[in-house]
C-alpha cells in the first residue's frame, strides 16, 4: 500500500520510476475514502487539484526534471497556514468563507518543491486547545482508538498522517501543538527553534511562541521536511537569518559520549505509570547505545503553565482583535440578525457568534491580563518568569546535550473526558510548553504503547539551533526500536 | 489674580516616504478608494509587519533637528482599540521605548526666543479613513484603507508653551524643520500634519499643574490657535467663578467655534500597551547617526547665517524671513530675479507682511507668486511706476495675483514718463498763470512749488516727479 509509505521511500520509487506521483497521490485520495469519515482529519480535501498537480509533476519527471526529496510527496496543511484560494478557516465559524489571496512563506516554499498538497487539517479553533475538539466542524478521532482524541492543536495532522491520510503534514506549535498530538497519534514532531522558520502567511495564535513544524512518519521524513521549510524570511521580522543546516546529514546512528539530561521535574505528581515506565526503558537504551544519562533539574517548571497562559492569551486577545466582520469572515449584519444598528453591536455580536468557547475564554483572560493595573502584576511578571525558564534551560545545556522528558504526562485521553475542565486540559501541555517559552527546540518520537495499544510519546529537548542534535538522537533510537514502525488497525 | 496658561503639543507628522511603515504599498495621496493597500496593511489573517527603514531615517533626521537623544534600542508596541478604519484592532506604535527622546526646540518669537522641549519622537503606523454615510445605505459607512500604514511620527513636547504666540510661533518652526528636512509635506489638508493640544491654567507663582484638558481634531495651525483661544477662555470663567477644570478630552467643533467634552479621563480609553511580538528591537547603531547627520540638509538656522553672509542683508532682516520657510523661499526666489536684496528684504518685511496681517492670511495662502514681485519691483528700478502708487499697485496684486504691468495698465497709474507731454502740460500752466511767474521772477522760490502741485494735479501724480521739477525749472527760468 503506497499511502503507508513514508516520504523518503516513495521518494526512491518515484526516482526509480517505479511509480508516478498520480499513484502515490490516488492511493492517498483512496485512503482518505475510505476511512475519512471516520477519522475526520481533514477540513477540506483538495483531490482534484491534487490530481492534476500529481500529473503535472508525473511530465515534468518524464521530461527529465530533477526530483527533490519532497518533489511529488503528499502533505497535508493544518488549517490555519495559508494556502492560496483555499479555504483558511482555523477551524472557526468567524473565518467563513475566508480564503487568503497568498501562500504562507512555508506552503510557498512546498511550492517550489513540487510537494503535492492534499487538503487542510482539522484543528482546535485558533490553535486554542489539546484535543481538536474544540473545533466547529467537528471532532477528530485518534486513529489508534477511535474513541479517544488525537491530540491538539494539530490533531487533524497527526491523525492524517498516523492513519495514512497523507505522507506528511504541517503543523503548528504554540504550547505543544505539534507534540502532544503527535505522541497521542503515534508519529514524530518537531517543534523548531523559535524563528527558524518563517510564519508568515500561519494565522497568529501567540505570536512570541508560535512555530510551524513537521508530522511525520519517521524521522528521516522530518529531517527532510525541516530542509524545506527552513530558511530567513524576508516576510517576518523574527525569522533568522542565519546558514541552514542539511538535517538529512545529521541522521546518524551513534549516540556514543553524548550527554542526555533527565529533569526531575518532569516525573511528578500526574504522570501516568506507563509513561515514565517508557522513559526509564528508553533511558536504559541509550545508555547502553552509550550515551551518559543523567538526572538534572529546571527548577522554575511548576511556573510554565501559569506564564504560558498569562503571554499565550494576551497575544492572542490582541491577534484575533482583527476578527470583527468588517472586512472578511463571519459577519453578523443587518441582512442577519443584527439587533441595534452602531459598528459596537456589529462588532459583539459578530465575535459573540463568530468564536467558540475556549477561545473567548482566552481573548478574556487576555485582554484581563493587559488591562491597566494589572499589565505589571500579569503580564510583566510572567514575562520575567519567562526569562528565568530560559534560563533553566541555558543552565541544563551548559551540561547537557539535550534533554529526554515524556511528551505528554499521558497517552491519549477520552473524547469528552476534559472538556469541562479546561484546566485538565491546559495541564496536558505541562511537559512540551517550557519549550516554546524558552524558544528551543524539541522533538517527539513514538516511544511505546501502553497496555490498551495507545501510542506514548518521548520529548527531546535541545538548545537552539541545535535540530541537528536531536535528530541525531531520535534517529539512533528509531534504528534500535521499531515503535515507529507499527500501523494502527483502522 | 492672574492665570498662567500653560500647553503642550502632540503633532503627527505623516511621513513622505514611498512606500508605508510596514509593507510596500505607495504612500501617494488621492488614489482611488482601498487602491494602495495589500494583505499586510489589509491586516489579513496571518500577515508580518516588516519595518521600512526610510522611516527611521526620517524619524532619526527629525530626532537630530531637534536636538533629541536617539535610542539606541527602542521597541514598537500595540495600542489596542477598535475602529473600523483600524484593520488590525491595534496600532503598531512605541509606547515603553521611543526611537528618540529628551530633545528642544528654539522658537524665535516677536522678542527673543522660546525653547520648547521635546518629551519624545515615537514611530507609528496611520489609520485608514471612514467616510460615514456613502454608501448605498445613509445608515453605511465605507471604509478606506489607502492611508492605513502610512508612517507617522508622533512629537510630543513637553508642557512649556505659555502663550497663543509660543503655540503659533512653535507651530511654524517645527512645521519648517520638517520641510527643510524634507521628512513631510506638511500639507493639512491632506491630513499629513495634525495637531493635539493639551492646556491646563494654574495661578501665577504656582508650580502645580492644573487639571489638564486635552484637544483632539485641530487640522490646522488656525484651529490649534481659535480652539486653545476658546479654552484658555472657558477655563479662565470656570476657575474666575470658582470652579474646577474637569480632566477630560474635548473637541473643536469648527463650525460652532466651540470645544466641548469628547470624553472624560474615566471614559478613557484602556489600550491595553503591549510590546510587539512580531517585530524584533529597533537597534539604531552610531555609525546609521553619524551617516544621517552627515547628510542632513540644511536648517533654518544655518539658513540665517547664510542670508546674511550671501545677501549682505542686516542679521534682523534674515532673523525675520527665515521665521517662516515659505516667507524665506520667497524671497530666496524674488532675490533670483532681482538681485537687489535689501530692496527685496524691505518690501517683504514692510508691505508683503504687513500686507498679509491685514489679510489675515498665510504666505502659501497668499496669491502673489515671486515672479511678479519681482517684476514689480523692476518697474519701481525702472521709474515706471512712482514708489508710492507700489503701494497700490502691490495691495491689488495681493487681492488679485495679478501682474502690476496689467493694474497699471488697468488703473492707468503708469508713471508719465514723456517728456514731451509733460512739457505740453506745464506749458499750459505757465501760460494760465501770469501771477505765480511773477511770483517766481520776483524770487519767490515757493512759487516752483506751486507749479509742481499743478501739473501732478492734472497729471492725476503720474508724472515721473523728478522730470517736473527739471522741466519747470528749466521753462521759469528761460522766462527770466
Ligand atoms: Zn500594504
Amino acid at each position: 500500500m503506497l499511502n503507508e509509505l513514508t516520504a523518503h521511500e516513495i521518494h526512491d520509487l518515484i526516482v526509480a520510476k517505479k511509480i508516478s506521483v498520480f499513484e502515490v497521490t490516488e492511493a492517498i485520495l483512496e485512503r482518505i475514502e475510505a476511512v475519512g469519515e471516520k477519522v475526520n482529519a481533514y477540513l477540506s480535501v483538495m483531490g482534484e487539484e491534487a490530481l492534476r498537480e500529481a500529473k503535472k509533476i508525473d511530465a515534468a519527471i518524464a521530461g527529465g526534471r530533477e526530483v527533490a526529496p519532497l518533489t511529488g510527496i503528499p502533505i497535508a496543511i493544518k488549517d490555519n497556514m495559508c494556502l492560496r484560494g483555499a479555504a483558511t478557516t482555523c477551524s472557526s465559524k468567524i473565518l467563513d468563507n475566508f480564503r487568503p489571496p497568498y501562500d504562507a512563506t512555508v506552503v510557498d516554499k512546498l511550492r517550489q518543491e513540487r510537494a503535492v498538497f492534499i487538503g487542510k487539517t482539522n484543528m482546535d479553533e485558533f490553535a486554542m486547545g489539546s484535543s481538536t475538539e474544540n473545533s466547529r466542524s467537528g471532532i477528530t478521532h485518534n486513529p489508534w482508538d477511535l474513541s479517544t482524541v488525537p491530540g491538539g492543536s494539530s490533531g487533524g495532522s497527526a491523525a492524517a498522517v498516523a492513519a495514512g491520510e497523507t505522507i506528511m503534514a504541517l503543523g503548528s506549535d504554540t504550547g505543544g501543538s505539534i507534540r502532544q498530538p503527535a505522541s497521542f497519534c503515534g508519529v514524530v514532531g518537531m517543534k523548531p527553534t523559535y524563528g527558524l522558520v518563517s510564519r508568515y502567511g500561519l494565522v497568529a495564535f501567540a505570536s512570541s511562541l508560535d512555530q510551524i513544524g513537521p508530522l511525520t512518519k519517521d524521522v528521516t521524513d522530518a529531517a527532510y521536511l525541516m530542509n524545506a521549510l527552513c530558511g530567513h524570511d524576508r516576510k517576518d521580522s523574527t525569522s533568522v537569518n542565519r546558514e541552514v543546516p542539511d538535517y538529512p546529514q545529521a541522521l546518524v546512528n551513534d549516540v556514543k559520549g553524548l550527554k542526555i539530561g533527565i529533569p526531575r521535574e518532569y516525573f511528578g505528581e500526574g504522570i501516568d505509570r506507563e509513561v515514565r515506565e517508557t522513559v526509564e526503558r528508553t533511558i536504559r537504551l541509550l545508555s547502553k547505545l552509550g550515551a551518559k544519562i543523567k538526572e538534572t533539574s529546571l527548577p522554575h517548571t511548576e511556573y510554565a503553565v501559569a506564564t504560558y497562559y498569562l503571554i499565550a492569551t494576551a497575544e492572542a486577545s490582541s491577534n484575533l482583535a482583527r476578527y470583527d466582520g468588517v472586512q472578511y469572515g463571519y459577519r453578523v449584519g443587518k441582512q442577519e440578525s443584527l439587533s441595534g444598528n452602531s459598528t459596537i453591536d456589529m462588532y459583539e455580536q459578530t465575535r459573540a457568534e463568530g468564536f467558540g468557547d475556549e477561545v473567548k475564554r482566552r481573548i478574556m483572560l487576555g485582554t484581563y491580563g493587559l488591562s491597566a493595573g494589572y499589565y505589571e502584576a500579569y503580564y510583566l511578571r510572567a514575562q520575567k518568569v519567562r526569562t528565568l525558564i530560559k534560563q533553566d534551560f541555558d543552565r541544563a545545556f551548559e551540561e547537557f546535550d539535550c534533554l529526554l522528558t515524556p511528551t505528554a504526562p499521558t497517552a491519549a485521553f477520552k473524547i469528552g473526558e476534559k472538556m469541562d475542565d479546561p484546566l485538565q486540559m491546559y495541564l496536558s501541555d505541562i511537559f512540551t510548553i517550557s519549550v516554546n517559552l524558552a524558544g528551543i527546540p524539541a522533538l517527539a518520537i513514538p516511544g511505546g504503547f501502553t497496555g490498551g495499544g495507545l501510542p506514548i510519546g518521548l520529548q527531546l529537548i535541545a538548545k537552539p539551533f541545535a535540530e541537528e542534535t536531536l535528530f541525531r538522537i531520535a534517529y539512533t533510537y528509531e534504528q534500535n526500536t521499531d515503535y515507529h514502525k507499527r500501523k494502527c488497525n483502522l | 489674580m492672574q492665570y498662567e496658561t500653560v500647553i503642550g503639543l502632540e503633532v503627527h507628522a505623516g511621513l513622505s516616504t514611498n512606500s508605508k511603515i510596514f509593507c510596500g504599498c505607495s504612500t501617494k495621496f488621492g488614489a482611488s478608494p482601498n487602491s494602495q493597500t495589500c494583505p499586510v496593511c489589509l491586516g489579513l489573517p496571518g500577515v508580518l509587519p516588516v519595518l521600512n527603514e526610510a522611516a527611521v531615517e526620517d524619524a532619526i533626521k527629525v530626532a537630530l533637528a531637534l536636538n533629541c537623544q536617539v535610542s539606541p534600542y527602542s521597541k514598537f508596541d500595540r495600542k489596542n482599540y477598535y475602529y473600523p478604519d483600524l484593520p488590525k484592532n491595534y496600532q503598531i506604535s512605541q509606547n515603553y521605548l521611543p526611537v528618540a527622546f529628551k530633545g528642544y526646540l528654539d522658537v524665535p518669537l516677536e522678542k527673543g526666543t522660546k525653547r520648547v522641549g521635546i518629551d519624545n519622537i515615537h514611530l507609528e503606523e496611520d489609520a485608514g479613513k471612514n467616510i460615514h454615510g456613502g454608501g448605498a445605505d445613509a445608515g453605511e459607512s465605507l471604509v478606506d484603507l489607502n492611508r492605513a500604514g502610512i508612517p507617522l511620527i508622533e512629537i510630543v513636547t513637553q508642557p512649556d508653551m505659555r502663550s497663543l504666540e509660543e503655540v503659533e510661533k512653535f507651530m511654524i518652526s517645527l512645521r519648517d524643520i520638517l520641510l527643510y528636512l524634507g521628512v513631510c509635506d506638511c500639507c493639512m489638508e491632506e491630513g499629513s500634519l495634525r495637531f493635539e493640544a493639551n492646556i491646563s491654567l494654574r495661578l501665577e507663582g504656582e508650580s502645580r499643574l492644573g487639571n489638564r484638558v486635552e484637544m483632539k481634531n485641530l487640522n490646522s495651525f488656525k484651529m490649534v490657535s481659535k480652539a486653545l483661544q476658546h479654552e484658555m477662555r472657558r477655563q479662565g470663567e470656570v476657575l474666575k467663578e470658582g470652579g474646577h477644570i474637569k480632566a477630560e478630552t474635548r473637541l473643536w467643533d469648527e463650525e460652532k467655534e466651540v470645544t466641548s467634552t469628547m470624553r472624560s479621563k474615566e471614559e478613557a480609553h484602556d489600550y491595553r500597551y503591549f510590546p510587539e511580538p512580531d517585530l524584533s528591537p529597533l537597534i539604531i547603531k552610531d555609525n546609521w547617526i553619524d551617516r544621517v547627520r552627515k547628510a542632513m540638509p540644511e536648517l533654518p538656522r544655518e539658513r540665517k547665517l547664510r542670508f546674511s553672509r550671501e545677501y549682505k542683508i542686516p542679521e534682523y532682516d534674515a532673523q525675520v524671513l527665515i521665521a517662516d520657510k515659505y516667507l524665506a523661499d520667497f524671497y530666496e526666489d524674488t532675490v533670483k530675479l532681482f538681485p537687489e536684496a535689501k530692496m527685496v528684504s524691505n518690501w517683504v518685511m514692510g508691505e508683503l507682511l504687513r500686507g498679509l496681517k491685514e489679510r489675515n492670511i498665510n504666505i502659501e495662502e497668499c496669491l502673489l507668486p515671486a515672479t511678479h514681485f519681482a517684476n514689480m519691483l523692476n518697474m519701481i528700478k525702472k521709474g515706471a511706476i512712482s514708489g508710492r502708487i507700489a503701494k497700490d499697485v502691490f495691495a491689488e496684486m495681493l487681492d488679485t495675483g495679478k501682474e502690476a504691468e496689467e493694474i497699471v495698465k488697468e488703473k492707468g497709474w503708469s508713471q508719465m514718463s514723456d517728456e514731451d507731454e509733460v512739457s505740453r502740460i506745464a506749458d499750459e500752466i505757465i501760460e494760465k498763470n501770469p501771477q505765480s511767474v511773477r511770483d517766481f521772477q520776483g524770487g519767490k522760490e515757493k512759487a516752483l512749488g506751486f507749479f509742481i502741485g499743478q501739473v501732478m494735479k492734472v497729471t492725476r501724480g503720474k508724472a515721473n516727479p523728478q522730470l517736473v521739477n527739471k522741466l519747470l525749472k528749466e521753462k521759469l527760468g528761460k522766462l527770466k
